[in-house]
Order: C-alpha cells, then structure tokens, then sequence
C-alpha cells in the first residue's frame, strides 16, 4: 500500500478563516475538500503539502440555491448530491449526466463540485508513483524537464474533469474570494492551455460556488464520457453540446464542448456559422465535423489518439441527436 | 500386460510409491456433498472478523520495505547504504550477497536472488531491504541508499531475445543466449494427417500479458521463534514449498521454519512461489531478533507479477471432409521475463494441455520460452494453456468455415470419447464435454442466432479442457501429494488438520462439508486448520487446481477410518447392525427406523471410550499417469474437467465498442460438491477471462522510449479490471461426469472456465462483423481499426 505523507489538517468553519489559513502558511498549505484527486496525488508526491486546510466544515460551501432565474451551487456541495437533485436534472441535464459520471460512487460521496471544477490535470506520465516517475528520468510537470507526450516545452496534461464541458456549454460563471477580495469569471476564461496548472486561480483563492443562469425555454442539452470501465474511470473524452430550436424549429443557439485533449477544456469555435438553419442530417455531420476539427487527442492518454479524435464527430452527432430527439 | 494397456484401463494398479485408496465415487453422499450451503469463512470474511497477514501486528515488530531498481538490465558496480543505516529508526540494512543461494520453485530451474547480487534484470527487481520502527522510515531509508549501476542493452522483445546478446545475456552463462526453454513433441503423422485435410486454417496469433490483480497485496512477516526457530507468516497459496526454499536460502533445517498462510485475499497463481519479501522478513528477522513484516505497494505486485506469458503463436488446424480434426501443428513463442518461475512447465503446458476435448490423432507442437528484461511471468488460473486455446479455438472455426459447419456441429462431431487416452497419452475417465456442448446449445439458443443476427451482433462457442491437479509434485518424490488428519473428541466437534491453502477458491468449506457427510455432524461442528506447516501433514499447496481432487480425497480417507468406528460403537449401543444404520444429521440413526437414535456426540464418547483417542489421517497420490517421452507426465492428470462458452456480442459499428451482454457457461466438474462455489468459480473465471480479452494489458514501453522496460502503468486504474458494470450477464450450467477417481466424482471448477471464454468472445465479434482479430487485447479502437479497413 502506498503511504500518504504526514501533514497538518486544519479545519476551519469559516470562509475567512479558511482564506487567513492559507494565506498564513502559504506555499507550505492546499486546501482539500472531499481529497479525492489530492489524497492519491500526494501519496504519488506528485503534492507535499505540510498543511491541509479543509474546506468541509464550512457550511456557506454546501448550499444548492434555486435563484430563480439561475442556479446557485456550492463549491462544497459532494457531485452525487447534485447529480441526484431533480431540480438540476431537469433543468441542467448534461451537468447531472457529467456529475454522475465522476469515479465511482464513493467518489461522488467525497468529491466536490469545487474539487471537480478544479482537478489536477492528468497524463500517464505524471500520475504514478515516485520510484516509477524516478524510472522515466521525471517529466516537465513534475520534478523533470522533458515533456514524454510532446518533446515541447508546454505541459499537454490532459484536463480530465467531467464537470467542465457542461460548465462551458452552460456558461457558467465560478464565484472566487481570495486575499484580494471577490471576483467572478466564466468558465469559459477559467481554464488556460498549461498542463502544470491549467486554472486562472490565484495563490490562496478559493471556488466559493458556481452561478449557472437557467436555460431558456427550449433548450437541449447532453453529455457524454468516453471511458475504458464503466465506473471509477477518467475521460478518454468528455463532450457536451447544448442547442435550442425556435417554434419553426430553426436553430438558434448552439455550443458544444470538448475536453480531455490537452489542458484546457475546449468550447468548440465557430459554431455560430450554424444557427438560423433547421437542423438535417447533413447540419448534423458538418457541426460534428466542425468539432472534430479543433480536436487532437494527444500520447497523454492510454488509447489510440486517432481512435480518440474519430470519436469526437461520432458522439458530437449522437449528443445533437439525442438533444434533437428530446 | 504393457504399462500402456494398464493406463488405459484405469491405472489404478499401477503406483508409484504407495497405491493410495481411492474411494471415488462409492458412496454418493447428498445430505451435505451437493446442496449450497454457505461457505465456512464467508461471514468471517464480510464481518471483518477474519485476519489477512497484515492485519497481524506483533510487539516490537520492525517494518522493511525493498529497494527497486529503476533499470531494466545493468550491473552493479556498488552499493552504499551507510547513510540509510544511520538514519534514525532505521534497524539494519540488507544487500543480496547476505543471501545469494539461487531459488525456484522448480528445482531444476533456481534462476533467482532474494535480493539482486551482481545485477538487476528489470525495473523493480530488488536491491536492497531496509528494516525499520515504521514502514515511513523504511521508505525514506531505501531512497539514500546509493546505488551505482552499469546499464546494459534491455532485451524486451521476443525477437530481440532471439538474437545473439549485444551487451550479455540476462543469465550469464546461460548456454543458449536468452532461450530458457525449448520443447519439441510431435504425436502421429502429421504429414499424413494434413494430405488428409480438405480445409486447412494456418494462421499467427497473439496473446498479450496480463496479471493477476488480487485485491490482498503480498505481505509477509518473519518472527523469530524460541529455540533457534522462525516463523514465516505469508499470503502465500504454497506454504510447503516455501518452507523447503526458505530453508535452502536461509540455510536452515527444513523443521525449524514455521510457514502459516492466514485468510487470503486473492492469488490466482500470484502467490504460488516464493516472493523476495518472504525472504527479506526471514532473513531480517533473524539479524534483528525482532519480528518484520514487509508488504507490497500495488506497484510492486504489478512488478512481482508471474502472470500470464505473452505468448506469438502459429496454429495449423486440418479438418477433412467430413469436418473431423486431422492434425493440429503449432509453434509458440513464450516472452518470460527476467527469470523461470513456473516456466519450464508452462513452456510444456502450452502444448501438452491442447488434446482435448477434441479426438485428433496428429499433433504436433514447439514451444520455446525467453528471457526478456521485463517483470517475470508465471502461472495465472488457466496456466500455460489459456493463451493457445485461444489461438486453437480461433482456428478451429476459421477451419470449419472452409466447410461451411457450424462451429458447434464441428466441436461435436470431434468431441472425444467419454472415456479415453489422447494423443499425447493423457488418461481421461470421465468426460461430459458432449454434454456442456448441447447444454450451452439449448440454452443460448444458438440455432436461432448463430450467422442470423443482425450486423454487430454475434455468437461465439469455444471448448476447452483443464486438469484436476497433476500425478508430478514440482519436487519428485514418492510421498503423499496431500494429507488429512481428522480428530474428533468428546464434545461433538472434528477438527481436520491439513497443509492446503484456502485462498478463497473454498478449500476450507470443502473440508468442512466431506466431514459433515462422512461422518453425519453438523458442517457448524467442523473446524479446520489448515497451511501450517508446524500443524498440519503437508498438502502441496494450491496451484493446478489440486485441493479439491487431492487433499478431497485425503479426507474422505480420513474421515472413513473415523466412520468405521463411529458406527461400531453407534451399532453395538443401539443394539442394531451396523450396516443398517446412517449418520446423518447429527444422530446415529437406523435406516428403517428412525426412532432409533443416537446423537453423534454420544456415538463420538462412545466411540473414544471404545478405542481410545480418535484420530485418523488420510492421503492421496496419484496412480502413475502419462506418456512414456520425455515431458509425458507435465500436464497428466488423474482427471480432466472440461468447458463450454457461448458468448453473445454486441458491437457499436461507429465506435467499435465491444459489449458482451451474456455469457453462457457449461462445466463439467464432476460433481459438484457444493454448487454455489462452482458456480462463484465459474462467474469469476469467466468474468477474468473477458477481461483479459477486452482490457487488461500488462505492457511495456519498448526499446526506443525514454524508460524502456518501464511498466506503462503499474495501478489499477492504468490496468483496469472490470467493474460491475462490464461484466456480462452469466448463466452457469453444471454438468456432472462424476469422475470414478474423484471425491463424490468431483473434478476441478477453479481455472478450466477461463479457457474458452477468450475464443468464445473472438469467434462472437468474427459472427458480429466478419473479422477475426487475432491479437489480444480486443479493444475498442482496435475494432474501430479493423472495421475502417474492411470498409
């Protein structure tokens, strides 16, 4: 079995209290809400925090808030709660689908919201243990100085959390208090293209919720993951599209995300060229195969990458579908 | 009469040492042999109340943890550990020249170092052992140790190890570069044979690697012991023959080593041979004067390994006219890693073990196993003979589709006697093959499906057949290959001592239920001590799938000795004969009266105040079995069980996902002794045996990597094993031969319904889509590949 190394935990029942911990012991500390990423990642010393500052006992992170026009959800709130919630499965279908894919169902126990939100990015270099990374010689994101995946000097880990491309295609927008007080961003400028650290997160800020507006009348949405297991299993690719037809039937919005490529979990570009048409077979094809355009799995994965990125347009199109058929 | 007409009328006068008693199938048991009672440990086991080794703490108890190379062949040049041993915490240091006696578990083949002494032969391979006050010290101890290597070119393919060395051989001084193994055994004419065949299927294939994955990581624990003795507590499936290499490296008296195996947690052949934690424990416990324990990270089982060959094999299959096998002719590459283990008989097996349940009458196999620079391969359930049943079974069908058969119609018609010797000279005595094949049939209702389903959908059928143990211990000698001692007192219970190990295949529960039977106590009433080589007769140890055939055996005769008396003592108190009395029940009881009666508790009193103290041992060996060549023994077996998959499929054409929504699983056991565990075995066969084929992968990177040699993922979540939701839907279909040698006519249930899974799925996906992929693992892309270049 492997050792997880000793440290700290302290446990704050507070936001400011949690925020003044991490700013007290600084680099030394993370903050840890349900582990489930970071636990494994610290027995790998992919992580050696002395100090954990969990965020589990603070209760203003555990709220589900219908808001009327939009959802309020915690960054505290355990995945299997809100992808069990009939309100949420009705009305943000692909994020319930996406929370329910997460690990297995003790991950969805211990897991967050928050903690999905922010997953250590992922790659078959990087996730194994420290004799084994010692055996490669280390790679650029931990301890080394060569990329296996891409020769380059960027990290191409790949960004393999299942909450993101609902999150994109929804336009959800992360609510963050730090040091220097609140602010917001989208999702959509949440994540950047770098392996090593691929969220815009600043040192000893923390997810306080995600604000999520209720989609209009109308609109469709879906998620998919394909995965080696059925359970306890990263994405090989995580996609969801969201779409919505006017009373002619003629398409009016349409988004769609594809992830765990590279580092940032990609809102598929150029979509918009689409809309104001009334969706056929052949739209169908060439919004697949507009997807799979900007799609290149990469090495950083155990599967056949062009098998990856033949199954981009497949599933985008069943995803449209299944949203056309809703 | 020739020695050859004797086998074939059963054998039985023939011995080797002593003839055993066999009782096989006289008394036909059935008020517990036959009904699904609960096994003996399970609730222990769901409770928590039962203990695995490293729940075993003991005072004073040091921690050791072993240093690994990161190399996959090199030299060492030196070894500095002075700054891990003075680190605090740290107790003693131990280096691979403490120990350098060469083990294996076959004798003929001692390849291996409890600790590397002059090089490392893979990455993971063991250098250094450090024993400490806790395991964390162990850990930061081994990373100051300093080692300075040599590196040397890996050879990490079957092709590189058919070249001459660049650098040297993996074994110095191995005569045949980085062969270990070659056998070539051919039967009958195959020339003839093959002129015979009007529909010839010659092809490659390949069986990829895959490991065991038992959930219990290894563990170990030495203790020394008063008088100069020591005590190995070890998740092993071989406590005997751990004893006897233990006492070689160590250096000491074969008494004065204690081995217990505790409750298991998994082994599927993982576990059965000495591992270099037993004796890194032994060793450390004996300079320190302190218990150690050592238990493995997930990482290091992956790297201990043993499991399954890859294996590059070419398969001819003729069939004639009339669809009966002519000739079958392979040639088998096996990649073995860095040392034998098991692998001289798995270099045989991989021939031997093919002449059922099909009657051919040419047959003709080579098989040649190497060394690579890769974790060292062994036996995993099915040993030896998974990998080309695949690739016969495979040909099987590519053969009949010459003819136009139906793959079920061409296994029939080729289905070997009920009773009969094969090619090879293996002795079958019971065979319900023909059955499990119109079982399956009926069941999966194979006539409506078979070349009817829709595009993407499929159904496959594969046969096989497994041994119940072998006649030939891994050490030669004339003594029992299992023993049972069963003792009985006065308060009711029997206690039933015995060396085999229980690792969660039901050994116990077996025990439990022939003593029950024989001797008509409550199965509550039973104990059983078993794999304790300082309590139990030697039972050789769970591997083959022996115990229930062997030690099964053992205990009925046993358990008969105590019977005799019980019933003299039952008989002269109730006034009856005893002829016409049955213990059955927890009483003494009269065939036509029931009122006459007698608890057995009474009746055991009775029965020690008669003749003394009660106790009894039983044995069992093998009548004298297999082809007078050499290498005729490996692989016979006093009894064969014999299997059938038919398997359904069903493929996503745009993806190439593979599903497997039900499997069905016909079994020829014998008889089944208890039928939820062979059924539990059944399952479980046949849910590995999928997984093998759909994703398990054990793999390297290659030669031109940055880390050749290194594994690519040493984690269960990198090596997936299915989960509850890939598994098929599964239906078992018990069929009994009843075996006229076996216990109540048992054969074995653990590892023969692996076999024809793996080919039943592969002939399923060629009936989906018209494709036969020959190379393991059948991964979704690999279909998506195959399906783009058939478009």
């Amino acid at each position: 079995m492997l050792r997880l190394p000793a440290f700290d935990l302290l446990e704050p029942t507070s936001l400011e209290e949690a925020l003044h911990l991490l700013a007290e012991h600084g680099g030394d500390a993370m903050p840890i809400a349900g582990g489930t990423d970071l636990l494994p990642n610290m027995k790998h010393e992919l992580f050696t925090p002395k100090v954990l500052v969990s965020l589990t006992s603070i209760p203003a992170l555990r709220a589900i808030e219908d808001l009327g026009d939009a959802w309020r959800l915690g960054a505290g709130c355990p995945l299997g709660e809100l992808a069990n919630h009939p309100g949420l499965q009705q009305s943000l279908p692909a994020l319930a689908e996406a929370l329910g894919a997460v690990g297995g169902p003790h991950h969805r126990r211990m897991g967050t919201l928050g903690g999905n939100l922010c997953l250590d990015t992922r790659c078959l270099y990087y996730n194994q243990t420290f004799q084994w990374r010692e055996a490669l010689g280390f790679c650029l994101k931990k301890d080394g100085d060569v990329c296996h995946v891409a020769g380059g000097r960027k990290c191409v880990a790949a960004a393999s959390n299942d909450s993101a491309p609902p999150l994109l295609v929804y336009d959800a927008t992360v609510e963050i208090v730090g040091p220097g007080g609140a602010r917001t961003l989208p999702v959509r400028e949440f994540y950047h293209p770098d392996g090593i650290s691929n969220t815009r997160l600043e040192d000893g800020e923390l997810v306080v919720a995600l604000r999520v507006a209720k989609p209009s009348q109308g609109t469709r949405a879906a998620f998919h993951k394909l995965r080696r297991s059925g359970a306890i299993d990263f994405p090989l690719l995580n996609m969801a599209v969201s779409l919505r037809l006017d009373e002619r039937g003629t398409l009016v919005a349409l988004s769609a995300a594809v992830s765990a490529l590279a580092a940032r979990p990609n809102l598929v570009k150029g979509l918009d060229r689409f809309l104001g048409q009334v969706p056929d077979e052949a739209l169908v094809e060439a919004i697949a195969n507009r997807c799979r355009r900007g799609s290149v799995p990469l090495t950083n994965l155990a599967t056949d990458p062009e098998w990856r990125r033949a199954m981009v347009p497949v599933f985008i199109k069943r995803l449209l579908q299944r949203c056309l058929d809703a | 009469m020739s020695d050859k007409k004797k086998r074939d009328q059963g054998g039985a006068d023939i011995v080797k040492g002593k003839a055993s008693p066999i009782h096989g199938v006289d008394l036909p048991g059935g008020d517990v042999i036959g009904r699904p009672l609960r096994k003996a440990d399970g609730l222990d086991k769901a409770t928590g109340l039962a203990l695995y080794t490293d729940d075993i703490q003991f005072p004073d108890m040091l921690h050791a943890k072993i240093l690994r190379s990161p190399l996959p062949h090199a030299r060492i040049k030196s070894i500095d550990y002075s700054e891990a041993l003075a680190m605090d915490g740290v107790v003693d240091v131990m280096v691979g020249s403490e120990l350098p006696i060469p083990y294996c578990v076959i004798p003929w083949t001692r390849d291996e170092t409890a600790l590397c002494t002059d090089k490392v032969r893979f990455i993971g391979d063991g250098v250094a052992a450090v024993a400490a006050v806790d395991e964390a010290t162990a850990i930061e101890a081994c990373k100051r140790i300093k080692v300075d290597y040599e590196a040397l070119k890996p050879i990490l393919t079957i092709e590189a190890a058919k070249q001459p060395p660049e650098d040297e051989a993996i074994h110095v001084g191995n005569r045949r570069g980085n062969q270990h193994k070659y056998v070539d055994l051919s039967f009958g004419d195959l020339d003839a044979g093959f002129r015979h065949s009007t529909s010839i299927a010659h092809d490659d294939y390949y069986f990829h690697g895959t490991t065991h994955a038992p959930i219990e990581p290894h563990c170990a624990i030495g203790k020394p012991e008063p008088g100069g003795q020591l005590c190995i507590i070890s998740a092993t499936q071989v406590p005997h023959y751990l004893q006897r290499e233990l006492a070689r490296v160590l250096g000491m008296a074969q008494q004065n080593i204690r081995v217990i195996q505790p409750a298991l947690g998994g082994a599927f052949g993982g576990k059965s041979e000495p591992f270099d934690l037993e004796f890194v424990v032994a060793h450390l416990a004996r300079k320190t004067g302190r218990p150690v324990k050592c238990l493995y990270t997930r990482e290091e089982v992956f790297y201990s390994h043993r499991g399954r060959h890859p294996m590059a094999m070419n398969f001819k299959v003729g069939l004639d006219d009339e669809g009966k096998i002519q000739a079958v002719r392979s040639k088998i590459d096996l990649d073995g890693g860095a040392y034998s283990s098991f692998g001289l008989v798995t270099t045989y097996y991989a021939g031997q073990l093919l002449t059922g349940p099909y009657d051919f009458a040419s047959y003709g196999f080579t098989s040649t196993r190497y060394y690579t620079n890769k974790p060292c391969c062994g036996p995993k359930r099915g040993h030896g003979s998974v990998q080309p049943r695949f690739a016969f079974e495979c040909a099987l069908d590519e053969a009949a589709a010459g003819l136009g058969l139906d793959p079920m119609t061409v296994r029939e018609r080729n289905t070997m006697p009920r009773v009969a010797t094969t090619v090879n000279g293996m002795r079958v005595q019971s065979n319900g093959f023909l059955a499990c094949l119109q079982a399956a049939r009926k069941a999966s209702g194979w006539d409506e499906k078979w070349g009817k389903l829709p595009r993407g959908r499929g159904i496959g059928v594969a046969g096989s057949m497994y041994i119940s143990g072998t006649n030939y211990p891994v050490y030669p000698n004339e003594m029992p290959q299992s023993g049972v001692t069963v003792q009985l007192d006065r308060s009711g219970r029997a206690l039933v001592l015995c060396g085999a190990s229980d690792i969660g295949q039901g050994s116990d529960s077996m025990f439990t239920y022939i003593v029950a039977e024989e001797l008509g106590i409550e199965p509550g009433h039973v104990r059983i001590v078993s794999s304790d080589t300082d309590l139990t007769p030697v039972d050789l140890g769970a591997y083959s799938s022996r115990i229930t055939f062997m030690a099964g055996n053992a205990c009925i005769d046993a358990c008969r000795r105590l019977r005799k008396l019980l019933l003299e003592a039952a008989a002269t108190a109730l006034g009856q004969s005893a002829k016409r009395l049955r213990l059955a029940g927890g009483y003494a009881v009269a065939v036509d009266d029931t009122a006459v009666s007698l608890p057995m508790q009474e009746v055991f009193r009775l029965a020690e105040a008669e003749n003394g103290t009660l106790s009894a041992s039983g044995w069992y060996n093998t009548p004298l079995l297999g082809g007078e060549y050499r290498g005729g023994t490996i692989g016979s077996s006093p009894a064969y069980s014999f299997t059938c998959h038919v398997a359904e499929v069903d493929i996503d054409l745009e993806t190439g996902e593979l599903r497997v929504p039900k499997v069905w699983v016909a079994h020829d056991c014998g008889r089944a002794l208890n039928p939820v565990i062979v059924e539990g075995q059944m399952e479980g066969s046949t849910y590995m045996g999928a997984a093998e084929l759909m994703m398990e992968d054990q793999d390297f990177y290659p030669a031109d990597h940055a880390a050749p040699g290194l594994h690519l993922g040493p984690s269960l979540l990198d090596y997936p094993i299915p989960t509850s939701s890939e598994v098929p839907e599964f239906e078992a279909l018990i069929i009994e031969s009843l075996d006229p040698e076996g216990p109540y006519g048992a054969k074995e249930a653990g590892e023969g319904p692996l076999h024809s899974t793996i080919p039943a799925i592969a002939n399923a996906i060629h009936d989906a889509v018209g494709i036969r992929l020959k190379t393991l693992p059948i991964t979704a892309a690999k279909i998506w590949r195959a399906l783009q270049e058939t478009h």
